[in-house]
């Protein structure tokens, strides 16, 4: 293998985990919460509120609906405004945490839904507010669960970041899709296909053993 | 001793919306509730036990009548009221409910943190009410750790936390085998005596109520069937539900109306624990029979009750009656004497 090649895989490393890994983080600055939001105003929730609680959960189903690669060309005027170019790693992580977004959401929600009820109602017996039931039951008690769901979360967005080179973001994902798909580089795109196989599982085996680290209830 | 009751429920109903048509949960509750009192509502399941304790601190609000709590209208309050209010009534659970991902002391020390203490004296009043329930060696221990019993415990060393008047506690043993279950009375009792905490026990078995209440109510059917004192109704019930709790195998009194010469004797911790009948066979000198017996010692007192058939000859029969009646022992006549 060339060094040519080797200094481009390592690019292109670098380039999908800084999507990846940013994009996550961006996305659980809005998913988080949302989830929080959608959990705590459901029916059986802290602070029923039904209105906010369906307009809320319409629109994280709207936009989940919206094919990645669609969203990706739609928004461009929007990733514009907001990063002043459309292309580029940075650009591509826009559509990225505005799909991650509301995915995130429900694997909160998901995550907060598993938080024994009995608990919460011995916080509110003990006069916790609403904030205080947020901070020091929901999130402390899901915590593993939010580690588990955090590990799918980055390993899916992991995933889109090969759309990427539509909008010139570069990445693993990108050269594979360049090298073997278009120029039929076998070779190039089983080495990348390999690297993001690593990565994955890397990710996703760290989520699980943080998460079972955390984890009291064993 | 204050003047009124700590809790007063006036009025009380609660109904839920159903699916056919709504759903009375409590009808009409009045009760008082003093200082001090260990104060047992007992009843069925689904008679609205529940529904009825967490009416009291507001967990559920009552759709109508009135909570007074310390002498405060608890509907009159506002939020952040009521939160406060919360923090001087400590409850208990069936199934514990501490933080899983906390240890003991971390639990113990939860309260605290809402009602905005600092760090430190958190945890130091931590490890004084881990003394308190006998878990000293556990404050690093996660819930998982410990047995349902221990579990209680700390539960209930998280409820004192913040000093409250009353501890609410619903079906706090009946997760627990029997051993767990008189050890956790025994340190409510001890709780009550030593800090002047009132406590509220809900429960549907009338060997909790036996052991600790002072007081009791027995609730049917989202109604209160009765309610005084707890050995008045234990001697007496005069309900049909209430018998139905007091002889849990149906109701001895019917099961022995036929049998001449059969008396029930009520042992409500009034004596101290000893070998009655055989006492009073040896005094008396003559053989009864044991038809009936469930005493317990609690304390050195004896709580319970045996029904015996007393002895043709009439003044054998009259003299052991006496005897009985000497000892300040509560008898009734469940088969005609003669
Ligand atoms: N949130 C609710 N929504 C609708 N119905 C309810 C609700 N909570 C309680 N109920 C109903 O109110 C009645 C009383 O329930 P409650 O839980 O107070 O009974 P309980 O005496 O505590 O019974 P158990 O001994 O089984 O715990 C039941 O018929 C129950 O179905
Ligand atoms: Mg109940």
């Amino acid at each position: 293998m060339s060094s040519e090649l080797i200094l481009m895989m390592i690019k292109g490393i670098g380039e999908t985990l800084y999507m990846t890994l940013g994009s996550a983080l961006f996305a659980y600055l809005l998913g988080l919460p949302l989830g929080v939001i959608l959990i705590i105003t459901d029916k059986d929730g802290i602070c029923p509120h039904s209105k906010i609680n369906s307009i809320l959960g319409a629109i994280v189903n709207i936009v989940r609906s919206f094919p990645f690669i669609i969203l990706l060309i739609a928004i461009i005027p929007f990733t514009r405004l907001i990063v002043g170019t459309s292309i580029g790693s940075t650009a591509t992580m826009v559509p990225l945490i505005i799909s991650a977004a509301p995915f995130i959401a429900r694997l909160v929600e998901s995550s907060l839904k598993e938080v024994d009820k009995g608990v919460i109602e011995a916080a509110q017996s003990m006069g916790a507010s609403t904030m205080q039931i947020i901070c020091k039951v929901l999130l402390p008690e899901a915590k593993p669960s939010l580690i588990l769901g955090s590990a799918i979360a980055t390993t899916t967005i992991l995933g889109y970041t090969a759309m990427a080179g539509f909008t010139g973001g570069g990445g693993l994902g990108d050269i594979a899709i360049r090298y073997g798909f278009h120029k039929y580089q076998n070779d190039v795109m089983i080495i990348t296909v390999i690297l993001l196989v690593i990565i994955v599982q890397f990710l996703q085996e760290f989520g699980n053993r943080y998460a079972a680290h955390c984890d009291k209830r064993k | 001793m204050s003047v009124g009751p700590i809790i007063e429920i006036k009025s009380l109903q609660k109904t839920f919306p159903g699916q056919t048509g709504k759903i009375t949960a409590l009808q009409d509750i009045n009760l008082q509730i003093m200082e001090k009192d260990i104060f047992g509502i007992i009843g069925a399941s689904g008679a609205g036990k529940s529904t009825l304790v967490r009416c009291i601190n507001f967990l559920e609000r009552p759709s109508a009548g009135t909570v007074f709590f310390n002498g405060h209208d608890l509907s009159m309050l506002s939020d952040k009221e009521l939160r406060k209010a919360r923090q001087s009534m400590g409850m208990i659970f069936q199934q514990f409910n501490l933080l899983l991902q906390r240890t003991a002391l971390a639990n113990i020390c939860f309260p605290m943190e809402i009602a905005g203490y600092s760090k430190a004296e958190a945890k130091e009043r931590a490890k004084e009410l881990l003394e308190l329930v006998h878990l000293a060696d556990k404050a690093n221990a996660y819930p998982s750790q410990l047995s349902g019993g221990q579990k209680q415990r700390i539960a209930i060393a998280r409820a004192l936390a913040t000093n409250p008047k009353v501890l609410l506690c619903d079906e706090a043993t009946s997760a627990l085998d029997p051993n767990s279950t008189a050890s956790i009375l025994a340190l409510l009792k001890d709780i009550n005596e030593k800090l002047g905490i009132t406590i509220i026990i809900i429960t549907h078995e009338m060997s909790v109520i036996e052991q600790i209440c002072n007081r009791v109510a027995i609730i049917d059917q989202s109604q209160i069937a009765e309610c005084g004192e707890m050995a008045q109704i234990f001697a007496n019930p005069k309900t049909q539900a209430a018998q139905k709790l007091v002889f849990p195998e149906k109701s001895v009194s019917a099961q022995f109306q036929n049998k001449a010469h059969s008396i029930r004797i009520v042992f409500n911790g009034n004596s101290s624990f000893e070998p009655v009948i055989a006492n009073m066979v040896l005094t008396c000198k003559a053989p009864v029979n044991i038809i009936y017996a469930d005493t317990k010692n609690i304390d050195g007192k004896a709580f319970g009750q045996i029904v015996i058939q007393l002895p043709e000859d009439k003044t054998s029969a009259e003299r052991m009656i006496h005897y009985l009646k000497a000892r300040d022992l509560a008898i009734e006549e469940v088969g005609e004497i003669l």
